[in-house]
């Protein structure tokens, strides 16, 4: 079975219906891939997972428990940590304190802690007393990311962590993720980088339309396949 | 030298005025709502302090401890399961809702007390003064003033050296996102208005004090601390304390000169205020 | 084909059939009703104006107000100064009561508008003490105590022999009347003119005002210039309504005049019970007001504090107010603001 899975999700915003129905299931140790053009459903998914968008309580199932209409605080408490899209980041917090607000409320146990973000991403310990907002996009991002860490999640959420951000530093962000994963978290990684989802993915779900239009391992698919998945076929 | 006097009596009233308004800056700092209320809770405190003064025979300074925790929870409550439900984004709810609660609590306090003014029993201490060079100085201003200061340290120390105070500047920032986090945010305004609540028993037990009160006192004293809190710049403790003694000043000057004008001063060094820094004197970079 | 935009709808005009023969039964009220029924309809009509004025600030503005006692006070402590330390006759005076409570509406203004929402409300209470601890300082209209009207002035009231010989009455009941009918004028004058107000093109601007600031400008509607005609209309309609409400109480002190609870308080929980944001609303929360004050007004405090309470709850669970509940089951609008397009089909293309 797997560890975190949705089955039938919708999604509306008000009237705007941004998710028709969708299917992923993310097993342990594994990282999946969301892939897909801006509008496709991506971010919504990953806030209806996360629960910020509230769903049936059966259309997300985590660790053999429904958890669809569970608060997102209550989700964050059960093992589920999400690096929200755009970081997010408290501009009221310093760098530490912003890591810290990750294990609010609780005793965490396992692999991350303040030593091992810093060893993970030396430059936040250089700033650590700076404000969260006073940092380039890039170390931000590491900031979101080392947030979610500290509270030693069993699935990590990520959302366009590469947003924004320019081609060497996404790379040195993406550096980090055999790290993660080797940590033990299994991981969802939403990306519009195609090639960057390839490289860390273990499986992949294109989405378009707020539907989920391809899913397989990276090596069977084809660029022909993805590029129908992702933009339709008429083009 | 009179004048002098008049300043520092100004000054230590300042106190009062920072104790009646850093309840209001801390709720409006954490969730940008101002409870209409506030000034008869004050005066809801100070019923209860006298009640326990009363029924158990308890030092006013030894029932404001027993009242703290009541408030605490009266508080918690409040935002809990009333107040909570009035942060959208229309301005209305939380204005009308709070409203209504001040009309209420008013009404409720006069059927249940009267509207005889009541004072807390005072003692030798209480009236005591101290001599600082050729001006006497009352003890209860003092103590006011420094009980003030400590609120406004405690409540730093709070915001910027703890856990809570982490998770209160957070949700401030961003609700939705903290509760990414783990934190309730519900939970986090209800802890900011029980603490609030704390204050205006603090607050309370020196209005007891000083001076008669009735249940028909709360709105003037929403006002001066809302006049307080405005001169700060809203959101900075500090810059509360220093409104709170701008009114003071303001009303002790104003009365030297004729007793009637003493509120009106007061108010009028706010609108001057408005005038020269509508934002206030510290006013905080994200607002 | 032809197409016509209206806004009314079958409700409004039957409701306009029924208001007309209202109208004129309200005219004709004093040839058969009694002075106490008719010093009712005067309290309830004047808070009428009130509501509908707050209501076009708040409902329509979102601009809460606390602070409407310092345009009552105001008007009614015009009235009074022009009457006694001029000798005018106090029903044209009224006129200047509402003149006097525009004036102060503009450094008020000035003021409130630096402050945003809650604070706007805060703002104005404190401004409204301000009005109304320098009105105490007023010796002449006997400062903190207050004063009554010179007796001559309103014996010989413009009107009033007038209504005494028509009806055969007595010269304080005839008082009443000229009061009663004054306050049906302006009660109309008011509802009408809102609703005129709220079916021109800057009434729309207004409810987009209300909506959303940023959209509204981005659409070429001025919120600031908005702001300032709906806030100091609001302050002339209050400043004649207290001045009317003085005039037939011939007796005022800054505490009353200036009463946050009976100016401000009752007038917002007329228009929250009732229904905030529409012309009905107010009417229908008047008289729930009324009838909830006839039943327990005996009872004190108990009555402030159902109004409270009475007023949170409708809040959380039917902000619309009672009149939203109405129009919500039944469809009905007796004032309809909403344009309807009506004619042929819709087609894409005509020929």
């Amino acid at each position: 079975m797997a560890l975190l899975q949705t089955q039938g999700l919708v999604a509306h915003y008000g009237d705007f219906q941004a998710l028709f129905g969708v299917d992923i299931a993310l097993n342990e140790a594994e990282t999946v891939a969301i892939i897909g053009a801006n509008g496709a459903g991506k971010t919504t998914l990953m806030r209806s997972i996360a629960g910020v968008l509230r769903n049936a309580a059966q259309a997300v199932t985590y660790d053999g428990t429904p958890i669809g209409a569970h608060p997102a605080d209550e989700i964050m408490a059960q093992g589920v940590a999400m690096v929200p899209e755009g970081r997010k980041l408290f501009p009221s917090l310093s760098v530490e304190e912003n890591l810290l607000i990750g294990t609010y409320g609780r005793k965490v146990e396992g692999h991350w802690n303040l030593n091992t973000v810093y060893d993970l991403f030396p430059i936040l310990g250089e700033r650590r007393h700076n404000p969260g907002t006073a940092l380039s996009g890039g170390q931000q991002q590491m900031v979101a990311i080392g947030r979610a860490l500290m509270s030693n999640p069993r699935v990590l959420l990520c959302d366009e962590i590469s947003l924004g951000l320019a081609p060497v530093v996404i790379k040195d962000i993406y550096k980090a993720i055999p790290q993660i994963k080797a940590a033990g978290a299994s991981m969802i990684v939403v990306e519009q980088d195609i090639a960057q989802a390839m490289a860390v993915a273990d499986r992949v779900y294109c989405m378009m339309e707020g539907r989920v239009t391809l899913s397989g391992t990276p090596d069977t698919l084809s660029r022909d396949d993805i590029h129908n998945a992702y933009f339709g076929a008429s083009h | 030298m009179i004048w002098v006097d008049t300043l520092l009596q100004g000054i230590l009233l300042g106190g009062l005025y920072a104790l009646f308004a850093s309840g209001l800056s801390l709720v409006f700092g954490i969730m940008r709502l101002v409870n209409l209320a506030h000034g008869d809770l004050i005066v809801m405190a100070a019923y209860l302090i006298l009640v326990l003064v009363t029924l158990l025979g308890l030092s006013p300074f030894v029932a404001v401890l027993t009242a703290m925790p009541v408030m605490f929870g009266i508080g918690w409550g409040l935002q809990k399961f009333l107040l909570n439900r009035t942060l959208e984004d229309d301005i209305l709810p939380p204005l009308l809702v709070t409203f209504g609660l001040s009309i209420a609590l008013q009404n409720a306090l006069l059927e249940g007390f009267s509207a005889d003014s009541q004072r807390l029993p005072t003692n030798a201490l209480t009236t005591a003064s101290v001599d600082v060079g050729p001006i006497a100085l009352g003890v209860m201003p003092l103590l006011t003033f420094a009980s003030a200061v400590l609120v406004i340290v405690g409540l730093n120390q709070l915001f910027y050296r703890t856990e809570l105070g982490r998770a209160f500047r957070a949700t401030s920032d961003d609700a939705t996102t903290a509760s990414l986090m783990g934190i309730k945010p519900a939970n986090i305004f209800a802890t900011a208005t029980g603490i609030a609540l704390v204050i205006v028993t603090i607050a309370a037990l020196y209005l007891g004090l000083r001076a008669n009160f009735d249940p028909n006192i709360g709105p003037a004293r929403l006002i001066y601390a809302f006049e307080a809190v405005i001169i700060g710049g809203l959101g900075s403790l500090w810059g509360t304390l220093l409104g709170g003694i701008i009114i003071g000043v303001a009303q002790t000057v104003g009365a030297a000169i004729n007793p009637e004008w003493q509120i009106l001063a007061g108010h009028v060094a706010f609108l001057i205020v408005l005038l020269v820094r509508p934002r206030g004197l510290f006013p905080r970079a994200n607002d | 084909m032809s197409y016509t935009v209206t806004t009314q709808t079958s409700a409004s005009r039957v409701a306009a059939i029924a208001g007309a023969i209202g109208i004129v039964v309200l005219i004709a009220l004093p040839f058969f009703a009694g002075r106490g029924t008719i010093q009712d309809m005067f309290f309830i009509l004047t808070m009428l104006v009130l509501a509908q004025f707050w209501n076009l600030l708040a409902g329509y503005g979102g601009l809460v107000s606390i602070g409407q006692q310092a345009f009552v006070g105001m008007g009614a402590y015009a009235m009074f100064g022009v009457v006694i330390l001029m000798g005018f006759d106090p029903v044209p005076s009224i006129l200047l009561g509402g003149v006097a409570a525009l004036i102060v509406a503009v450094p008020t203004a000035f003021f409130a508008f630096r402050l945003n929402g809650a604070y706007f409300a805060i703002g104005t209470w404190v401004i409204a003490e301000v009005v109304r601890l320098l009105v105490a300082q007023w010796k002449t209209l006997g400062g903190g105590t207050g004063t009554s009207l010179p007796r001559d002035a309103t014996r010989d009231m413009w009107f009033v022999e007038l209504i005494q010989d028509m009806l055969g009455v007595r010269s304080a009941a005839a008082r009443d009347i000229l009061a009663y009918w004054l306050a049906l004028i302006l009660a109309l004058a008011t509802i009408g003119g809102i609703y005129w107000l709220l079916r021109t093109r800057r009434g729309l601007a207004l409810a987009a005002v209300r909506d959303n600031t940023e959209a509204a400008k981005s659409v070429g509607v001025d919120a600031g210039r908005m702001k300032w005609i709906v806030f100091l209309t609001s302050a002339f309609g209050t400043g004649l309504a207290g001045a009317l409400i003085y005039m037939q109480k011939a007796r005022i002190s800054p505490d009353a005049a200036f009463s946050v609870t009976d100016w401000t308080a009752y007038v917002i929980f007329i228009v929250v019970i009732g229904g905030i944001g529409t012309i009905e609303g107010p009417i229908l929360g008047v008289l729930v007001f009324f009838a909830l004050q006839s039943l327990l007004a005996d009872f004190g405090s108990w009555y402030l504090m159902t109004l409270g309470v009475l007023a949170i709850v409708i809040m959380l669970v039917a902000p619309r107010g009672l009149w939203g509940l109405v129009s919500e089951r039944t469809g009905l609008h007796l004032f309809p603001i909403r344009r309807t397009l009506s004619g042929g089909k819709l087609t894409s293309s005509e020929d």
